[in-house]
């Protein structure tokens, strides 16, 4: 019996010891993505700064927090369909940072809507040599339910973990619905014509607010 | 009965119905598409008029009376409102959930269609959801879907928006489905219609706002994001992938 207690403490032990490689490297996709958004979560509901869209401090947020576990290529990349690997280095970037104020300018705006809302998994079905998985979850909080779900990909090497490259709110993806409107600016007017209107809109947002 | 076997017996009836739709459609609008249309709107150019023409109602009445009742209206009253009006919708949800076969939520929504009716004071309350029992909104475009009736090419309707030929099909049942099309007088009826429509555009406002300021193309951005929309709605938040769909036309452009 002793013996048992002092094998259970030392597994315990160990088990502590190799916790922070064990994240990283072998934490579930839902388990990490409730981590995550729970985190974010906290951070917002403790600054009303964040609450009322203060766009320096939401994009530091988003920096910090949010941009290190996405691969915004990936999602850029995706919506600009077969032109991206047409466009030259300087236009990625150009196309990634105007696509990138875009979406944090959304993001902030909505942001005055969180309250005592709570991240919900829902059951992920994937196997553990899956590369890419969908994980659901639910937003909820006061009335409706809001359907929030991730693609996440596996990124090689050991210990590195998932990032997100896609987003569903209430049944719609993000790269699937910008996809369309990309494509149309690009056939009409090219991959300079796509940034120079993305540009556009942002400037447009940016003296309304 | 499977799902496959659902869309083979009815897709013959139905088909022919769609497609007599369509061609009358076709023939009112006499519209002709360029080589980059959506295989998903290949009505866009006349999508667009109508899409136009509902965007310069909505900004020169429909949205202005939305926001003043958002400013004379305290927000507990629109609460109640929203839930009245949610109340009377799940009496028609009720009735498409069990024609989806859901049995589990068939029963929730009868539950919350006693408990909300009774205790939530003909709806006011959403006692429901606050003890934990959510809505199921299924309408009838969804009952159709479920059966397997095709999609259909994307349809910009006067008044009511983004639709599909399908959603418009079925746009006449959820009308006459909805408890408030059976009040009478008619002046009430109309009364309760109005509320009811301005009520839902109140709710939209922010959340309209903010999406027409992230869209490069307003009308691009709705049907796309419309489309996957009511795709998940069908399959109640997790459709399968698109190419293994039969129910939908391939989408082979833009894909990388």
């Amino acid at each position: 019996m002793n013996r048992r207690h002092l094998l259970a403490s030392f597994l315990t032990v160990l088990a502590l010891a190799a916790a922070p490689w064990a994240r990283g490297a072998d934490e579930a996709p839902d388990v990490w993505i409730k981590r995550l958004s729970t985190e974010v979560l906290d951070t917002i509901k403790a600054d009303k700064s964040l609450q009322s869209g203060n766009l320096p401090k939401v994009v530091a947020l988003v920096d910090s927090k949010i941009m290190p576990n996405v691969d915004f290529q990936r999602m850029t990349a995706s919506a600009a369909g077969p032109a991206w690997r047409k466009a030259t280095p300087e236009q990625q970037k150009s196309l990634q940072d105007e696509f990138k104020i875009l979406l944090v300018r959304t993001y902030a705006g909505a942001l005055s809507q969180v309250g005592d809302q709570e991240i919900v998994l829902k059951p992920l079905r994937a196997s553990a040599e899956d590369k890419e998985v969908v994980v659901r979850t639910e937003i909820r909080g006061r009335g409706e339910p809001v359907q929030l779900d991730y693609r996440l990909q596996k990124t090689p090497g050991q210990g590195a973990g998932w990032k997100i490259y896609d987003l569903n709110v209430m049944g719609v993806w993000l790269v699937e619905t910008y996809r369309g409107q990309f494509a149309q600016e690009i056939n009409s007017k090219g991959m300079d014509g796509l940034i120079a209107a993305l540009a556009e809109r942002n400037k447009a947002n940016a003296r309304k607010s | 009965m499977t799902t496959a076997a659902r869309q083979i017996r009815f897709e013959r009836t139905p088909r022919g119905w769609l497609m007599a739709a369509c061609a009358a459609i076709v023939l009112l609008a006499g519209c002709a598409t360029g080589p980059d249309a959506n295989p998903r709107d290949p009505w866009e150019p006349m999508n667009r008029q109508v899409f136009a023409f509902n965007e310069a109602f909505d900004e020169v009445a429909f949205k202005p009376v939305a926001v003043a009742y958002t400013a004379v209206t305290p927000r507990l009253v629109r609460a109640g409102v929203t839930n009245f009006f949610n109340n009377l919708g799940d009496a028609w949800s009720l009735f498409n959930n069990v024609l989806q076969g859901k049995l589990q939520a068939s029963v929730e929504t009868y539950f919350r269609l006693t408990v909300n009716t009774f205790w939530g004071i003909g709806g006011v309350f959403d006692v429901a959801t606050e003890i934990g029992v959510p809505a199921h909104p299924e309408d009838f475009g969804q009952t159709l879907g479920l059966w397997g009736l095709p999609t259909g090419p994307y349809l910009v309707l006067p008044f009511f928006g983004s639709s599909n030929v399908r959603d418009a099909l079925a746009t006449p049942a959820d009308t006459f489905g909805y408890p408030v099309t059976l009040v009478n007088p008619v002046a009430l009826r109309n009364s309760l219609a109005a509320l009811n429509a301005v009520d839902k555009r109140a709710n939209f406002l922010r959340a309209g706002d903010l999406l027409d300021e992230s869209a490069l193309d307003k009308y691009v951005f709705r049907r796309d994001a419309f489309l996957q929309k009511r795709r998940n709605d069908i399959y109640d938040g997790s459709p399968p992938p698109e190419d293994e769909d039969p129910t939908e036309p391939q989408n082979s452009s833009g894909k990388p």
